[in-house]
This record gives C-alpha cells, sequence and structure tokens, in this order.
C-alpha cells in the first residue's frame, strides 16, 4: 500500500484571502498535515481605538468585503447595545432582510463559483462560461437579484451606506421591493435547478465528531442576536461570548483560534442547520432531507449543502417580509441616537458563520476597547483537525496525490473560508 | 456576445492578472458582482490570474490590477516582482492608493502598541501601511472605497482601446447636485462632497449618508476650504478629522487640522489664563 507524498499548496485559490496546506506522507504515516494562515493583520481592533462610535460600523464593515454587510450589522448591534437602544421592529426586519440578501449572494458566489468549479472538473468558473453557459448565467441571475438588493435596501452591495446605528438613513422604494419579489419568486426556480445540479455532484464521503457552535433560534432560524448554543450542550449568553470562543495564538498563524469542549468547533451553515433544523422553512427543511443532511450532521463537505437549504429559506422568508412591508405604512427610518458609558456585545450570524463584535465606550463616546471574533478565525483549529484526519484517512485508502491534493482543497473550500476576515 | 472588434478594428485582448494585499478584497469582489455585465467585461480580457476566483495562475500578463496596501516585507517584495512583469500596474481602491482604512494604525507613530493591542506578547510582523505608490511606480489609479464598477468598466474598456483614462478633477458636490439628493448639511450632517473627488456619482449622499472622502481630494481642495465649510456648520475638529483620516488620501489634510485646532487650543487656554 501506498503511500509517500508532499503537497505544498501556497494560497489555495478559490477562496477569500492567503492560507497554505502541508501535507506530508511517509510510508502511509502521516508525518504532517498542516493548515497555515499567512494573511497579513490589519489590527482593527487597534486602529479604532479613540474614535468617535460611529466611526466602529462604517471602518469595521471593512474587515470584510464579501460579509461586510453582516459585519456592518454586527457592529452596529453592539453599539445599540451598549447604549441601550432597541431598534424598531421595522428596523429589526429591514435588517434581516438585508442579512438574508447578503447570505443568498455570498452563498451562491461560493457554491458556483468558488466550490462547483471542483465537481465541473475545472480550475475555475471561466471555462463554465463557455462548457456550460445555462450554469453560469443561472447563478449570475441569483447573485444579481440578491446584489441589487442589497442596493436597494443598504445603499450598496458592497460597504453599505445605509445602515447606521438606529436604523436606516432612508427606506427602500416601495416599487422597488415590489419588483424584488417577484425576482426572488423566479429565482426560486433557479435555486431547484441548483439544487438539482448539486444532487449531480458526489460529496465527499468523510466524517469526524465535530461540535458545532451557532446562535440559538428562538421561534425562528436565527441571524441576529440571542443565545449561543453548541451541539455538546453549551449554552451562554450573547454577551458572554468570550466563553465560547477562548481565543488562543498559534504559531503558524497570523489569526487567532478558537475552542470551546473539545479540541477545536466549527461555526457556519451546517453548524447553524445542525442547531436549528426545526426553525427552517418547511420547503427548506424538506430539501435539506433529500439530501440525507440532518442534525447532527458530521462531514464538512455538507456545509455547501447546508448553504444551499439556506439559500432556500433565505429567500422564501425574504418574500414572506417584503409582503409585510408591502402591506405596511413605512415608520420612521431611524431613531435618535444617545452615546453613553458602557460596554456592548452583538453575535450575528454571517454566511460563514457566528460573528462577535464587542466594543466599550467612554463617556465622551469613544471607543476605548473593541474586539471582534471571525467565523472563520473559529473555524481554522477545525480545518486543522479534519486536514489531518483527512490525510490519515487517505494515507490507509491509499489515496493518489493528486487525489489527496484535490480532496484537502475541496476540505477548506468547503468551509468558505474568508481569512483576510478572520486575520482583520 | 465577446466582443472581438471596435469600430471594425480587430480587438487585442490583453492579459490581465488581479493581486491583492492588506485588504478586504472588496474591490476585486466588485469585478465579480458585475453579473449583468461582468461576462461582456470578460470578453474584453484575457483573464490569466485571479486567485478569488480561479486556480490556474500565469506570470505572463501585460495588466495587473492589484488591490490592498503594503504591510509587511515580503508584500513589497511580491509588489516588486508583479511591477517587473506587468506593462501597466492598476491601483485599485482606496487601499492600494492612499493605504484606506488600513492606514488609520499608523496614525498613532507605535507599532509596538498597536501590536500589542491586538496580539498580546504574541510575536507579529507588519510595517506602517502604505499605498502602492511608496513601493513601486503606478500607473493608474481607480479610486473608492469600493471602487465603483461602472467607472472600473470604462476605465479598464479605454485601457484595452488605448484612449487615455481622466479623472474628473471637480469635487463629489457637483455629481450630487446633478442627482438632486438633499444637501446633507440641511440635515445636519458632516459631509466630505465639497473637497472629495467626484466619480462615484455621490454614492454615499444619494443614500442621505455623509461622503467620508474615500477618493482622495479634488483638484482644487485645501484645507483652509475644509475648516470654513467646518466652521460655518458647527461641527467639531474632530468630526471633520475621523472624516479625513478614515481613507488616508485626506492624510496631510487631517494633520494640518490636528496641528491648527491644536495651536488654537493652546491659544486659547493661554488667553485664559
Ligand atoms: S479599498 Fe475598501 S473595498 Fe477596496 S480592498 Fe480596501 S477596504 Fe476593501
Ligand atoms: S450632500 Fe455632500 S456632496 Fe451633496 S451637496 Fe451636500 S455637501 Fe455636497
Ligand atoms: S460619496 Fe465620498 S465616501 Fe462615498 S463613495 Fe463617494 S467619495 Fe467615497
Amino acid at each position: 500500500m501506498n503511500i509517500s507524498c508532499n503537497i505544498k499548496i501556497n494560497h489555495v485559490s478559490r477562496v477569500e484571502g492567503h492560507g497554505n496546506i502541508h501535507i506530508k506522507i511517509k510510508g502511509g504515516k502521516v508525518m504532517e498535515a498542516q493548515w497555515e494562515v499567512v494573511e497579513t493583520p490589519r489590527f482593527f481592533e487597534a486602529m479604532l481605538v479613540g474614535k468617535q462610535w460611529d466611526n466602529a460600523p462604517w471602518i469595521c464593515g471593512r474587515i470584510c468585503g464579501i460579509c461586510s454587510i453582516g459585519h456592518t450589522l454586527a457592529s452596529i448591534r453592539a453599539v445599540e447595545n451598549a447604549f441601550g437602544i432597541v431598534p424598531s421592529e421595522q428596523t429589526r426586519k429591514l435588517r434581516l432582510l438585508l442579512k438574508h440578501m447578503e447570505t443568498l449572494q455570498s452563498h451562491i458566489l461560493h457554491l458556483y463559483f468558488l466550490a462547483a468549479p471542483d465537481f465541473l472538473n475545472t480550475g475555475s468558473v471561466f471555462p463554465l462560461i463557455k462548457s456550460h453557459p445555462d450554469v453560469v448565467a443561472r447563478a449570475a441571475r441569483i447573485k444579481l437579484v440578491a446584489n441589487d438588493a442589497c442596493d436597494i435596501i443598504g445603499g450598496r452591495r458592497i460597504h453599505p451606506t445605509r445602515t447606521v446605528v438606529g436604523g436606516f438613513t432612508m427606506l427602500p422604494d416601495k416599487c422597488m421591493l415590489e419588483t424584488l419579489k417577484r425576482r426572488l419568486e423566479d429565482a426560486m426556480t433557479d435555486l431547484h435547478r441548483t439544487a438539482e445540479l448539486f444532487r449531480s455532484f458526489p460529496v465527499p464521503d468523510f466524517m469526524r465528531e465535530t461540535e458545532f457552535v451557532s446562535l440559538r433560534g428562538n421561534g425562528e432560524y436565527p441571524f441576529i442576536g440571542g443565545d449561543l448554543v453548541s451541539t455538546d450542550g453549551v449554552r451562554r449568553k450573547e454577551q458572554d461570548y468570550e466563553k465560547m470562543t477562548n481565543e488562543y495564538t498559534v504559531d503558524r498563524s497570523t489569526a487567532k483560534w478558537a475552542r470551546l469542549s473539545r479540541d477545536s468547533f466549527a461555526v457556519g451553515s451546517l453548524a447553524r442547520l445542525n442547531n436549528n433544523f426545526a426553525f427552517l422553512h418547511p420547503a427548506a427543511r424538506e430539501l435539506s432531507e433529500s439530501f440525507g443532511l440532518r442534525p447532527v450532521n458530521h462531514n464538512p463537505f455538507m456545509n455547501n449543502i447546508a448553504q444551499l437549504v439556506e439559500c432556500v429559506h433565505v429567500t422564501l422568508d425574504s418574500i414572506t417580509m417584503i409582503s409585510e412591508f408591502l402591506d405596511a405604512e413605512w415608520d420612521e427610518p431611524r431613531q435618535a441616537v444617545k452615546h453613553k458609558k458602557g460596554k456592548g456585545v452583538a453575535a450575528v450570524e454571517v454566511p460563514r458563520g457566528i460573528l462577535y463584535h464587542s466594543y466599550e465606550f467612554d463617556r465622551a463616546g469613544k471607543i476605548v476597547r473593541c474586539d471582534c471574533v471571525i467565523p472563520t478565525g473559529q473555524n481554522h483549529a477545525n480545518i486543522q483537525h479534519d486536514l489531518r484526519e483527512l490525510a490519515a484517512q487517505s494515507a490507509s485508502m491509499g489515496r493518489k496525490d493528486a487525489e489527496i491534493e484535490l480532496l484537502a482543497e475541496m476540505l477548506v473550500r468547503s468551509y468558505d473560508p474568508c481569512i483576510s476576515c478572520s486575520v482583520h | 456576445m465577446p466582443v472581438e472588434k471596435y469600430l471594425g478594428v480587430p480587438l487585442h485582448r490583453p492579459k490581465v492578472a488581479f493581486f491583492e494585499f492588506t485588504a478586504c478584497e472588496g474591490c476585486q469582489l466588485q469585478i465579480l458582482n458585475n453579473e449583468a455585465t461582468l461576462l461582456d467585461f470578460l470578453s474584453l480580457l484575457e483573464v490569466v490570474t485571479f486567485r478569488e476566483a480561479m486556480k490556474e495562475r500565469s506570470d505572463d500578463y501585460e495588466i495587473a490590477f492589484v488591490e490592498g496596501s503594503i504591510t509587511r516585507a515580503d508584500e513589497a517584495r511580491r509588489l516588486k516582482v508583479i511591477r517587473s512583469k506587468a506593462k501597466i500596474l492598476v491601483a485599485m481602491g482606496s487601499c492600494a492608493c492612499f493605504g484606506g482604512v488600513n492606514q488609520l494604525k499608523n496614525r498613532f507613530n507605535n507599532l509596538a502598541w498597536v501590536k500589542e493591542q491586538v496580539y498580546g506578547t504574541f510575536p507579529i510582523e507588519t510595517e506602517e501601511a502604505r499605498p502602492l505608490e511608496d513601493v513601486v511606480p503606478v500607473d493608474l489609479k481607480i479610486y473608492g472605497c469600493p471602487v465603483k464598477k461602472e467607472e472600473v468598466e470604462k476605465i479598464v474598456t479605454n485601457l484595452v482601446l488605448g484612449k487615455s483614462v481622466n479623472h474628473p478633477k471637480y469635487p463629489v458636490c457637483m455629481e450630487c447636485m446633478a442627482n438632486d439628493n438633499i444637501c446633507l448639511y440641511k440635515l445636519g450632517e458632516p459631509c466630505l462632497g465639497p473637497v472629495t473627488r467626484a466619480g462615484c456619482d455621490a454614492w454615499c449622499p444619494g443614500s442621505r449618508r455623509g461622503c467620508w472622502g474615500c477618493r482622495g481630494p479634488a483638484d482644487a481642495a485645501n484645507v483652509d476650504q475644509i475648516i470654513s465649510i467646518m466652521d460655518e456648520h458647527k461641527f467639531s475638529a474632530e468630526t471633520i478629522i475621523d472624516r479625513l483620516e478614515c481613507f488616508g488620501g485626506f492624510r496631510e489634510f487631517a494633520e494640518a487640522l490636528k496641528k491648527k485646532t491644536a495651536t488654537s487650543k493652546t491659544k486659547k487656554k493661554r488667553a485664559g489664563k
């Protein structure tokens, strides 16, 4: 039996940010299986110190280009929690709708542009423009609806302009919402085709028992705020997030890592689904079942399917919310903000998992301390442990080098890591 | 349909590569976010390297689009290699043009404190965030945080067609007024529109959010103008400095304003004595 191999992938492609994979197997024994994070840090937690509170969401949104809406909303919630501001029901729902649309665009970007090429045997989506024009057109169509929605509600698809502490600077045009609703209804057909496409892809047969961490749903599938939960039975309050993340530094990573009941845990779509299956829209739940995806699923490659299920959930939920907006009169877009001394924490489910922002303000409303814990940061240790297990299984199964290399990359990609975000 | 000819002349599809340094990758994403026109846009170019989207890589390219600022020695080295290969090097976004939000850490003039604040005693490598042009010559800048996709498309089309690329010299206010937006000063909110270079179609004021100057100063902008706006509308120097220093394009302005307020404070103190 095999095997000896020495795989080095520097700057794994089709992921956000910079990470390396090293796998060394000698005579069937794994000598090394490493996930390295080499991204340059930007020091957001330092750069905010001394700044006025209104800088926080505007600057922290820039932690990530892909989930800038999630970061902005987490930042806003942390500031509001510190100042004792409770958003109006309209603001709460509009923020959720905006978040849904970011989730949809991010998941579709990942499913089609980053994950699918592995199953269609190409290096990128670009050759698919010629070989699978309908697939690319469909991906572009869904992404476009979601991105247009972010423009309509948040003012801009990347680094939103209308989202502020207290609410929104202005409200979306109702005619545009009406059109958006119709386009989302049409998108459901495209999502069903997406499901067919992914059903034709073989999900790698791999499993490793994992603890999954997410928000805990309270009547609805959770996205913004609430209690924290793990599949190992841990429960915490939002403000006690540090007890959930237990960050530590590792030599080969510029991002901090995290752990809870075990050496590592996972966050993301699969974690959310594992913890909150009952709160999924029935149609999304049915889709999940049809893929054999039920809690608690321990195959990290199933995160792709969990993303697909969430696409259906957020789209259907958005259609309902838009109908409610269309039937109601608009209230005031925002409430007045009075800053005060104190601390505020926010936990928000962004596409790649649970995100925490925490700030402390002095009496003048200036930031004295800032902490952000990023989903991918929480996933790094789990990626590391999965990678080791994958290498061990590959060694004992006698997989070929190229196969191991592809599987390792696919494993990392299935987490949809946002590495620059995790280093921030 | 791929554009193969322009005005009857066969088009040369230049080989282009995308690179990122210290950044949020939002500017690159803006390119992928062009769903409606992405395919036409891509038909103008031959993308040979775009790590965020493709596995293949090539060192043979004519135009390099570079996102992000330079904050580590290995980044400076990599950028120099890119410069030596590319005929045209384009700085894409505020991080690449001015240092972007990354340069906010420079204002402490104390990297040791910055590192300690985030990583404690864990050893971490970082330098002051620099724009690309502090390391290599840059041929073209595309401003914005993020860049505006329509503008990127226009600029790239002009590049491919060999036309010159000109940025507006006038400020954001011109675009804002042309769009009939409510002026934020009327709503009591600060806005750097009067001094910021246009080209974004008054993106933020169009959503009732003041401009934070992500595109850097317009040609005629000056510090006195900023101070008189600030005094007229009774905004604190701090409020204006927060905006001026956010993306790095107004660094000198922010510093001048800081100095000025520091001296006027000491003057006031002295007068009070
Ligand atoms: S300029 Fe802004 S959008 Fe572009 S990479 Fe930098 S932070 Fe991201
Ligand atoms: S809102 Fe800003 S950009 Fe628009 S006119 Fe007023 S100052 Fe100028
Ligand atoms: S309005 Fe100002 S901050 Fe907004 S995009 Fe334009 S230049 Fe940048």
